[in-house]
């Protein structure tokens, strides 16, 4: 035990020694509140939609969220006049290099990739940055290729830095922040004489959007809840059959406990 | 002539007639008999005992489960993702039927795992059942295969980069290594022809060996009968009028019973992982592998699913600097030892002989191809065990504290492997996977030494109870 301890240490300590990443947010998700999932719908079709598919999505599936087949045909249905279609795109994936760079990624699933914490916390990390082909980086994901599409909702973010001489500090202030932040650890050398090592990065709106911080936030955790609910659909039925399940099997785990002590009273 | 030999089948109600008819044509009574009713299984089976009957189950879930998959499972490269997700979104329980697959494919190897732990724990391999355990290890090997082929159907990024690091092993093997894995592939890189050759090495091919061994395996177990946790053979002491062991019970029904409460334990644990988290945080079903495959993509960092984890680790742990100042200085001081040990002048000379040989290749060759070797080493070298355990008991409850701390950091060395292969590498986790390296290979090179010496505890006449 004490070998394994040791050696787990020794592991942990070097790997900490690098650049730290960003702290993500934990998305407020909840694949049963219905209201959720048919706003983080309507977003999903409206914003994400246009460039990136969900190939392996059909929008009949949408009925589930408690949406009539006549509502999805009205609301939710822009590439296409057949509910039994899956959610493609017009835009092929060679265009799609040629436009952006690289192509979009198919988002059926991304959620079980990325985990929804990471969807949550890249959507709100956006800020300006002169140097990159769009105009965006991204705290979560540096120099994506994808836009902030939704600026015109989030407001426009700078990215800001503020130095400490400690860890524990940089801390403090990075766990007080709404949006992303993370901390760069220099060397001593490059700190030079103030000692200052520890940087602090975090992300400030400078021009308000539409929507105020908070209904962005909530705009994003419905569409995070959604692209997490779209990742698995069955996964509330998964978990009400798992509990008939272990019903059964608890049934069966005491009639074949008995049967077996039965049969076994006479082997001494 | 010989059918009216045969007496009439009784005890079976209205089945009487119908089973007399079959066995007067077939051998079931005498089967039924040999291997259920009249198969004498030590009384003394502990919880260890679970494993074996628990992995023969999973293998009939794999089996199942693993038909219907292939029902709508497409092995293209343009379809074989889509078509995963499109049997866990569209086909009726297909989500079911595939999270049972994954779970399983895990689940096998903790059983599998356990089962040879138990093996270890109580020299169950020991004389007789060499061969016994030969099959096992065959049956091990087979099932590495299976999963390894498996992994790379779903075609997600762990899927591809998986199977292209693998293969790329072969590569390493001197002349023939950059033929052999071009010839593995099927291509330069691992593509389309890749998956349509793996698919069928997984549904038919290595299946088909599989179920070849687990029934070489329980043949020659009922052969030479059921070890169990003392050590001592049952067949020793028996009844002067029956002729049957005094320490054992009828397989059927005892251990049916007891072994169909096995597995309802294990199905509990195994639908707990299958309804309420079926990726296992990552480690079951890899978040990256729900990435498409994209061979112009190299992750940063690839892993192995678990299972796989531990030789991984002895793979990257075979550095340059590793094989210079550990596997070498080894190979030296393990040559000593040996011809230190053995009488015989020719024995000598011929161990003198391969020191040196491997010596010049350890210092000619590139470190991938020791790692390769290495890797290789850590699983086959379970074929050697029953020779390599020296010891005067087979049981751990009567052997010495030499061998219950060898045991003991084995575990624990195979459980840090394990973990380290997982992670990213850092020049700590190399170390540290070196370190548990050397504790691995150690564990088996030095036993003949160290379980002959060590000081144990007699064995009992016959079986203690539990």
């Amino acid at each position: 035990m004490k070998a394994l301890v040791v050696l787990l240490a020794l592991a942990a300590q070097l790997a900490l020694a690098a650049e730290e990443p960003v702290r993500l947010d934990s998305a407020p998700i909840d694949p049963r509140d219905v209201a959720s999932l048919q706003t983080g719908a309507r977003s999903f079709v409206n914003y994400c939609l246009n460039c990136h598919s969900a190939g392996m999505m059909r929008y009949h599936k949408l009925l589930d969220l408690g949406l009539t087949e006549q509502q999805v045909k009205e609301n939710l249905l822009f590439t296409t006049d057949k509910i039994g279609e899956l959610m493609n795109v017009a835009m092929t994936r060679k265009d799609a290099k040629e436009w952006l760079g690289t192509a979009p990624p198919d988002l059926s699933v991304i959620a079980r990739a990325r985990g929804p914490d990471w969807l949550y916390t890249y959507m709100r990390s956006f800020y300006r940055d002169p140097e990159s082909a769009t105009g965006w980086n991204n705290m979560v994901f540096e120099h994506v290729a994808m836009p902030h599409v939704l600026w015109t909702l989030s407001g426009q973010q700078v990215q800001e830095e503020r130095k400490f001489k400690n860890m524990e500090q940089a801390e403090a202030v990075g766990r007080q922040q709404k949006n992303a932040w993370k901390i760069d650890v220099l060397t001593p050398d490059q700190a030079g004489k103030d000692g200052e090592r520890f940087i602090l990065k975090t992300i400030r709106t400078e021009t308000a959007g539409s929507l105020s911080q908070i209904e962005y936030d909530i705009m994003v955790r419905d569409l995070v809840n959604f692209m997490t609910w779209m990742s698995e659909p069955n996964q509330i039925t998964r978990k009400q059959v798992g509990y008939v399940v272990m019903l059964v099997l608890l049934v069966l785990l005491v009639l074949t406990y008995l049967l077996y002590k039965e049969f076994w009273k006479d082997v001494h | 002539m010989a059918a009216a030999e045969k007496q009439a089948v009784t005890g079976a109600g209205p089945f009487n007639d119908l089973l007399t008819w079959i066995d007067q044509r077939f051998p079931l009574m005498e089967t039924w008999r040999k291997h259920l009713t009249e198969y004498y299984a030590p009384k003394n089976f502990n919880f260890w005992y679970y494993f074996g009957s628990l992995a023969l189950f999973v293998l009939v879930i794999q089996i199942v489960t693993g038909i219907f998959l292939t029902m709508n499972y497409k092995p293209d490269a343009a379809q074989a993702f889509a078509s995963v997700e499109y049997i866990m979104r569209e086909v009726p329980w297909g989500w079911w039927i595939r999270y049972m697959h994954s779970t399983g494919a895990s689940l096998f190897f903790i059983c599998v795992y356990l089962h040879m732990f138990r093996a270890m724990l109580y020299g169950s391999y020991r004389r007789p059942r060499e061969l016994l355990w030969i099959f096992g290890v065959l049956i091990f090997l087979c099932l590495m295969a299976e999963a390894f082929f498996g992994y790379l159907l779903p075609w997600g990024q762990m899927s591809y980069w998986g199977a292209q690091v693998i293969v790329n092993l072969f590569d390493a093997i001197p002349v023939i290594g950059p033929d052999l894995a071009i010839w593995i592939r099927g291509d330069f890189v691992v593509s389309d022809a890749t998956l349509n050759r793996f698919f069928a090495y997984h549904v038919i091919a290595v299946p088909l060996a599989l179920l070849a061994l687990v029934v070489a395996h329980l043949l020659a177990l009922h052969e030479v009968g059921s070890s169990n946790p003392d050590g001592v053979e049952i067949k020793n002491v028996k009844d002067p009028k029956t002729g049957r062991p005094l320490d054992g019970i009828p397989f059927h029904p005892y251990y049916t019973v007891k072994d169909t409460f096995g597995v309802v334990v294990f199905l509990i644990v195994f639908s707990m992982v299958v309804f309420f988290a079926p990726d296992a945080g990552g480690y079951f079903l890899e978040h990256n592998n729900f990435i498409p495959a994209d061979p112009l993509k190299t992750p940063a960092h690839i892993a192995p699913v678990w299972y796989f984890t531990p030789y991984y680790s002895i793979l990257r742990a075979t550095t340059d600097d590793f094989v210079l100042w550990v596997l070498a200085p080894g190979v030296v001081a393990f040559a000593l030892l040996l011809i230190w040990s053995m009488k015989k002048n020719s024995t000598r000379m011929t161990v003198g002989v391969t020191a040196i040989v491997l010596l010049a290749g350890l210092l000619n060759l590139d470190a991938k191809v020791w790692g390769v070797v290495l890797m290789a080493t850590s699983v086959m070298i379970f074929f050697f065990l029953p020779w390599l355990d020296r010891s005067p008991v087979k049981s751990i409850r009567y052997k010495g504290p030499i061998t219950k701390t060898a045991l003991t950091l084995f575990v624990i060395v195979f459980f840090v492997l394990g973990y380290l292969g997982t992670e990213s590498v850092t020049e700590g986790r190399t170390l540290a996977a070196q370190i548990g390296t050397a504790v691995y290979f150690l564990f088996f090179f030095l036993m003949p030494w160290y379980s002959k010496i060590d000081k144990c505890l007699p064995e009992p006449e016959r079986v203690t109870s539990k």
